[in-house]
C-alpha cells in the first residue's frame, strides 16, 4: 500500500492543473481524427522539458489516458476512430448515435472506460513492484536480452510483416549508434555535421509520428469534409450508470482481455478493443444485436482499451520494454528526465514513480467526469479541416523539436526521420519498433559492453551471454515471438489463396 | 527480362534500405578503434541480412508484399508535393534565416490557403485564414516565448 502516501503530489496546484489540462486537451485531441494518442504524447514531450519530472510525467500520462478514451467520441459521433483503439467501438456507438441515442453511447463509453482504467492502473500498482522485485536479479547479459526482447517483439508482434517489424527496429539500433562512442569517443555514423550530437530521441519521436501524419493529411488535396457531427440529446446518467453496472460481464470480459494485452509488450490498445468485442460477442446472450446499436459492444471494447493502458505501464517501468507504441513515446519521456526504467525505479524514484502512477488513477475520474461534459464539444473540434491540422501540427514539431536543446540541428534531423517514415510506412514498415530500437539502443549496447568486459574476465562473450537459465528463457521468448508472428503471417497470407 | 515502372517502384524502397544496410555494416567492419564498432557490427550484420531478405522477397514474391505503396498514385503525390516542399523550405531554410514566428506565420497562412477547399473569392474566406494564422502564431509566441522562455533564432521582421 505504499501508493497511498504519495497522492499529496498529484493534488499540489500545478500538478494537479497540468493533470487536468492534460485529461480535457487529451480528450480533445484524442477525438481528432489523424492525430493519434501516440503523436500526441510526442508533441507533448518537449513541454514537459521545462517542468519538474514528476509534474512532466503527469501531463503525459493524462493525455494518454484521455487521447484513448477521447478517440471514442469521433468513433461515436462521427463515425470515424479517433484512435486505432477506438475501431470496435465505432461498430455499435456510431448505430446508437444514429438512433437519437447519442448521449448514451457516450456515457456507457466514458463510464466503461473509467471501469477498465482504474482497474487497469491497479494492475500497475500491485504487479509493477513484484516484477521489479524480480527483475533486481538482472545482470548485464540480462538486461542486454530484455532490450532486444523490447525491440524484437514490439516488430513482431506489432502486426504486419515480421521481416519489416523486425528491420525497423534493427535500423532503429543502427540510428541510435550515431554520434560519439560514449566509451571511445570514437566518431560513428557522423556523415553530416548536424549528427555530431547523435540524433535526439524527442526529435526522433516527434519526427517520426508527427510528420508522416502532416504528410498524410497534406495527400488528402483539397477535399471537403464528408461527415457531419450528430447532435447530443441529453440522457439521465444514472441510468447509463446502472446499464454498465447490469453489463458485468461485458465490463470483466473487456477489462480482463486489455489488462492481459496491455501486460505483453508491443500489441497495443488496437487489438484488446477489437478482441474484447468479438468474445463479449461470442459469450453474449443477445449476440444477433451487436452492430446495430448494442450497449455491451461499446462497454467491452472501451473497457478493453482503457483496461490495456495501466498495464502496459507494467514492463515499461520495471523492463523498460514498453506495452504498446504510445508507452513506447512516454519511455522517451522518461528518459528525458532522467529516469531510466529498471528494476530499482521505485527505489531510486519513489517520489516521481508513484505520483506519476496515482495521477493516472485520478487521471481515469477527471477523464470520465469530463468526457461526458465536453464530448460534444471536442467533436466540434474534431472537424477542423486538415489543412489547419496539417499546419498546426507541422509548426508544433518544429517548436517542440527546437525546444528540447535550442538546436536546429534536432529539427533538420526531426523533418528528415519524418520524411523519410512516410516513406517506409507507405511500404509497410512500422514507426513503433524504429523508436523502441533508438530508445533501447544505447541501453543494449551500454549492457553489451559491460557484459563483454565481464565476460572477458570469465569464459568468454558466448558463455556469458548464452548460458544461464534466465539469459536462455529471454532468448527462447525472443526465438518464440519471432517464430510465432512468422508463422501467423505465413498461415494468414497462405489462407485465402491455398485454403490452409 | 523487361523491368516496367511498377516493379522498379517496387524494387526500389527495398533496394535503398539494402545499400543503407550495406553501407552501415561497410564503415562498421573498416573503421577503428575496432571495440566502438563491436555493437555496431552486430546490428550491421543483421541489418544487411534482414534487408536482403525483404529485397529477395520483393523480388521473387511481389504479390506477397503488404504494400499498398509500391505506388502512391499519382493524384496523392500532386497533393502532397507542394505542401511537403513548403514544409522542407520552412525547416531547412526560412525558420533559421527568417525567423521562427514570421516563418510559422507565412507557412501556416500558405497551407491553409493551398489545402482549405473553400473559394477563393470570397473576403470571408481569406478573414478566416487570415484570424486562424494571426492567433495561432499568437498562441505560439505566448507558450514558446513567454512562458516557456524558449530562444528562438532572430526574427527578421522584430526583435
Amino acid at each position: 500500500m505504499t501508493f497511498l502516501a504519495y497522492f499529496g503530489p498529484v493534488f499540489e496546484p500545478v500538478s494537479f492543473l497540468l493533470l487536468l489540462g492534460g485529461t480535457i486537451g487529451g480528450l480533445i485531441l484524442g477525438a481528432t481524427p489523424g492525430l493519434s494518442p501516440t503523436m500526441t504524447v510526442a508533441l507533448l514531450i518537449p513541454f514537459t522539458f521545462h517542468l519538474q519530472p514528476v509534474q512532466g510525467l503527469i501531463l503525459l500520462g493524462a493525455a494518454y489516458t484521455s487521447t484513448v478514451a477521447g478517440g471514442a467520441v469521433s468513433a461515436i459521433l462521427l463515425k470515424i476512430p479517433g484512435a486505432p483503439a477506438n475501431i470496435a467501438t465505432t461498430l455499435d456507438g456510431h448505430q446508437m448515435a444514429q438512433s437519437g441515442q447519442g448521449a448514451r453511447a457516450l456515457q456507457l463509453s466514458f463510464l466503461a472506460s473509467l471501469v477498465g482504467g482504474v482497474i487497469g492502473v491497479f494492475l500497475l500498482i500491485f504487479l509493477t513492484p513484484i516484477l521489479a522485485e524480480w527483475a533486481l536479479s538482472f545482470g548485464p547479459s540480462e538486461s542486454f536480452w530484455i532490450a532486444i526482447l523490447g525491440v524484437t517483439v514490439i516488430g513482431t508482434l506489432g502486426g504486419g510483416s515480421v521481416l519489416k517489424g523486425l528491420l525497423a527496429g534493427c535500423i532503429g539500433l543502427w540510428l541510435a549508434t550515431i554520434g560519439f562512442d560514449d566509451i571511445m569517443g570514437a566518431q560513428r555514423f557522423i556523415f553530416h555535421p548536424s549528427l555530431g550530437g547523435g540524433i535526439n530521441i524527442i526529435a526522433a519521436l516527434i519526427g517520426l509520428f508527427a510528420i508522416p501524419q502532416v504528410i498524410s493529411l497534406l495527400a488528402r488535396g483539397r477535399r471537403h469534409r464528408d461527415v457531419d457531427v450528430i447532435r447530443v440529446a441529453r440522457h439521465p446518467l444514472m441510468q447509463s450508470v446502472r446499464e454498465v453496472l447490469g453489463r458485468s460481464r461485458s465490463v470483466g470480459i473487456g477489462t480482463a482481455v486489455g489488462s492481459i494485452i496491455g501486460l505483453i509488450p508491443g500489441v497495443g490498445g488496437q487489438i484488446a478493443g477489437l478482441v474484447a468485442y468479438d468474445q463479449a460477442k461470442n459469450f453474449s446472450a443477445e449476440r444477433d444485436k451487436f452492430g446495430t446499436g448494442h450497449s455491451e459492444g461499446i462497454i467491452a471494447a472501451e473497457s478493453a482499451n482503457n483496461a490495456m493502458v495501466g498495464p502496459s505501464l507494467v514492463p515499461l517501468l520495471t523492463l523498460s520494454i514498453p506495452g504498446s507504441p504510445t508507452a513506447a513515446v512516454l519511455l522517451g519521456g522518461l528518459i528525458i528526465h532522467g529516469i531510466f526504467p529498471g528494476p530499482d525505479i521505485f527505489r531510486l524514484y519513489p517520489n516521481v514513480v508513484w505520483p506519476f502512477v496515482n495521477s493516472m488513477l485520478v487521471g481515469q475520474l477527471l477523464m470520465c467526469a469530463f468526457g461526458l461534459v465536453i464530448a460534444g464539444f471536442a467533436a466540434r473540434i474534431a472537424m477542423v479541416h486538415h489543412s489547419v491540422m496539417a499546419a498546426v501540427v507541422l509548426a508544433l514539431a518544429v517548436f517542440g523539436s527546437y525546444s528540447v536543446q535550442h538546436s536546429m540541428n534536432d529539427v533538420y534531423i526531426m523533418m528528415a526521420l519524418g520524411v523519410g517514415m512516410y516513406f517506409l510506412e507507405r511500404y509497410g514498415f512500422s514507426p513503433a519498433p524504429l523508436v523502441l530500437g533508438l530508445i533501447l539502443g544505447p541501453i543494449a549496447e551500454g549492457n553489451f559492453v559491460e557484459g563483454a568486459m565481464i565476460a572477458r574476465a570469465q569464459d568468454g562473450i558466448l558463455m556469458y551471454f548464452f548460458t544461464g537459465t534466465l539469459n536462455l528463457v529471454l532468448i527462447g521468448i525472443v526465438l518464440a515471438s519471432v517464430g510465432y508472428s512468422a508463422w501467423l503471417e505465413l498461415r494468414g497470407r497462405r489462407g485465402p489463396e491455398g485454403g490452409v | 527480362m523487361r523491368v516496367d515502372m511498377r516493379t522498379l517502384e517496387r524494387l526500389l524502397p527495398p533496394g535503398l534500405i539494402l545499400i543503407v544496410g550495406i553501407w552501415v555494416a561497410a564503415i562498421s567492419y573498416t573503421q577503428s578503434p575496432a571495440a566502438a564498432f563491436a555493437f555496431p557490427r552486430i546490428i550491421a550484420t543483421v541489418f544487411v541480412v534482414l534487408s536482403l531478405a525483404v529485397f529477395i522477397r520483393t523480388v521473387l514474391r511481389p504479390e506477397a508484399e503488404d504494400v499498398t505503396s509500391a505506388a502512391i498514385p499519382t493524384a496523392e503525390w500532386r497533393n502532397f508535393l507542394p505542401g511537403l516542399a513548403i514544409g522542407l523550405i520552412y525547416v531547412y531554410l526560412a525558420a533559421a534565416n527568417v525567423g521562427f514566428y514570421t516563418s510559422t506565420a507565412v507557412v501556416v497562412f500558405l497551407l491553409i490557403t493551398l489545402y482549405d477547399p473553400a473559394p477563393h473569392n470570397r473576403s470571408a474566406t481569406w478573414i478566416r485564414r487570415i484570424v486562424i494564422t494571426a492567433g495561432f502564431v499568437a498562441v505560439m509566441y505566448g507558450l514558446f516565448a513567454i512562458i516557456l522562455n524558449v530562444f528562438s533564432p532572430r526574427e527578421i521582421l522584430f526583435r
